[in-house]
């Protein structure tokens, strides 16, 4: 007599590695996963230091050009540093901004939101009151006001980020929350006596949380350009730390007689990080959430 | 009716006061609002001075009541920089704002909405997923740096248009094209969507029954409805340009508010900035409620729900 195994699903599911989903974005991810390497490895990478340059090599144009040297692949820029340097350690401060604020706004907002969808009352009230007016301010112009007002440093661009982004986590999550208050599971959990500290942490949360990662991977995209747009109006990351807003702020100087590569070439690198995290956050959002896929 | 409107004023009314709170709160716990209140370089005896006259000293809540008192006013202090009062500086910038918010809302309509259309007829065709990529561009690359590209291109190496300022049609170009592909991507998107629903609608299969050509049915009755929620969103648009505009017009050195809001940071100059904020934040919050009144105006089901 032959022995029937039943097929589970779970070999189904583990037969198939990640990566190999329908339509999963290889090239985005890859670029992402070089910005992160480049980013970890910056020190070892870069070719001269980023923040030193020598006023006797100012304005080199890259290699293939004419007057270009090896020495300095991408050329130099308007005190003579090194501008492939800058963009390997500007690489790091897009994505420990980028990453750390994505992380300071959906604590706040997926900790707000949560509570305010499940407790209600007079809790959900004033989250919700607060998530619509700072809804209302217009983000870019909300961060300005803030910079300028705690002046700027790398931290404080983190937590001004943090602070302006956290409510459009608060707002999904809270939606997600309302109706998973009525299902059956959290019903039980309620009649079996669970606090409701328990029944937030145990059984709302681990069902938020994918919800959570799709709106983390589309903010990782405006948090970077926000980040770049201050540092471009000079209330972002301070100089002279390489970041990409600010290299393109310095370029804007040697734009008008042709020294294209000093602006073109930072923003090649945030218009990549971006729209790969984008499309990225895109597949995500259809992949593990099918709410999320009207938003 | 009545109940919906005076509790979406209430809501305003609301959002309003807790936006004076944030922006009041902000400036006095982080850090010392002497120093930003005060021009930089001051006397210390100016700082106590002014200490006393902005009434520093004085409980939380009694700040709040002079600060709005003062915005009540009218009074949103003097700039520094220009030694005028803030709200003459800001109606003097606002013309030229509204200018290239219509300009760029034209030109953001004029792309979004024929893509929109197209995208929608031939869903995952050519011009669908032409019109995806261009919106994803569009909402991807900062806006800087198209700036900066496109006066590369069309100031530097072809001198077509002037790289700043303000002035002929020809200065409007650039700041509008860059200012209105973002939104174009948001007004494509909501133009797809919008006009599928439509097309699957009962009064389309029946238009289509009769027998009217394929181009009149998309042309006249989907259409039509499709564009209601996308003129809405135009609306909202508009007053939300002329607040972000802020990178836009500083590329381009187009003096509008965003300007405005750029000098003001760049010179210390405080009470602009707050200005700046106040006012664009105050107006975004109306645009949502005439928004939803005209909602409940037009459509009995959204008045009576809730």
């Amino acid at each position: 007599m032959t022995v029937i195994t039943p097929v589970t699903t779970d070999t189904i599911v583990s037969a198939t590695p990640f990566w190999r989903l329908k339509g999963f974005p290889v090239i985005p991810v890859s670029i992402l996963l070089f910005i992160a390497f480049v980013a970890v490895f910056a020190d070892l990478l870069a070719p001269h230091d980023p923040q030193i340059g020598s006023l006797a090599r100012r304005f080199k144009p890259p290699f293939w050009l004419e007057g270009g040297s090896l020495a300095y692949p991408l050329g130099t820029d308007h005190v003579g540093r090194d501008v492939l340097s800058r963009l390997i350690f500007g690489a790091r401060v897009s994505m420990v901004v980028g990453i750390t604020a994505v992380l300071v706004a959906g604590s706040i907002g997926t900790l707000l939101g949560i509570m305010s969808g499940y407790l209600g009352g007079w809790a959900d009230q004033v989250v919700m009151r607060i998530t619509d007016t700072w809804l209302a301010l217009p983000a870019l112009t909300f961060a300005i006001f803030l910079a300028a007002i705690v002046g700027p440093s790398e931290l404080n661009i983190i937590l001004i980020l943090g602070l302006v982004y956290w409510t459009r986590y608060a707002r999904v999550i809270r939606g997600e929350v309302l109706s998973l208050k009525q299902r059956e599971f959290v019903r039980l959990a309620v009649v079996a006596g669970c606090s409701s500290r328990l029944i937030m942490w145990r059984h709302i949360l681990p069902n938020v949380i994918n919800s959570a990662i799709v709106l983390a991977t589309l903010m990782l995209g405006v948090v970077i350009v926000t980040e770049a747009s201050l540092s471009f109006l000079g209330v972002g990351v301070p100089p002279p730390k390489p970041a990409w807003g600010l290299m393109m702020a310095d370029g804007k100087k040697g734009l008008m007689v042709g020294y294209w590569w000093l602006t073109v070439l930072p923003g090649i690198c945030i218009m990549l990080m971006v729209l790969s995290a984008n499309l990225l956050g895109d597949w995500l959002r259809v992949k593990l959430d099918p709410q999320l896929r009207q938003l | 009716m009545k109940q919906y409107i005076a509790r979406r004023v209430g809501y305003s009314l609301l959002s309003l006061f807790l936006l004076s709170v944030t922006i009041f709160l902000f400036v006095r716990v982080t850090g010392d609002p002497v120093s930003l209140l005060v021009e930089p370089g001051a006397s210390p005896e100016d700082i106590e001075n002014i200490r006393r006259q902005l009434g520093l000293d004085q409980p939380l809540w009694e700040q709040y009541w002079h600060f709005m008192a003062s915005l009540f006013a009218g009074d949103l202090g003097q700039s520094f920089y220009y030694r005028v009062p803030v709200l003459e500086l800001y109606f003097q910038r606002l013309p030229h704002s509204l200018l290239l918010a219509a300009v760029a809302m034209t030109l953001s309509l004029l792309i979004g909405i024929p893509s929109g259309i197209l995208a929608a007829v031939r869903v995952d065709g050519f011009w669908d997923s032409a019109g995806k990529i261009f919106s994803l561009l569009g909402l991807s690359l900062p806006q800087f740096w198209v700036g900066l590209v496109l006066i590369l291109f069309f100031s530097v190496y072809l001198g077509w248009l002037p790289s700043s300022g303000s002035g002929g049609v020809l200065h409007l170009l650039m700041p509008a094209f860059t200012l209105g592909w973002y939104f174009a991507a948001a007004h494509m998107r909501l133009t797809r969507s919008s006009m599928l629903e439509v097309l699957g609608s009962e009064y389309i299969k029946l238009a289509r029954l009769k027998g009217l050509p394929e181009a009149l049915v998309i042309g006249k009755h989907a259409l039509k409805n499709a564009l209601i929620p996308v003129i809405t969103l135009a609306g909202i648009n508009l007053v939300v340009m002329i607040n972000v505009a802020v990178v836009v017009e500083t590329v381009f050195a187009w003096p509008g508010i965003g300007r405005l809001l750029y000098e003001g940071i760049t010179f210390r100059d405080f009470p602009v900035v707050q200005g700046v904020v106040i006012i664009g934040g105050a107006m975004i919050v109306m645009v949502n409620l005439l928004v939803d009144i005209l909602y409940a105006l037009i459509d009995p089901r959204i008045r009576l729900e809730s």
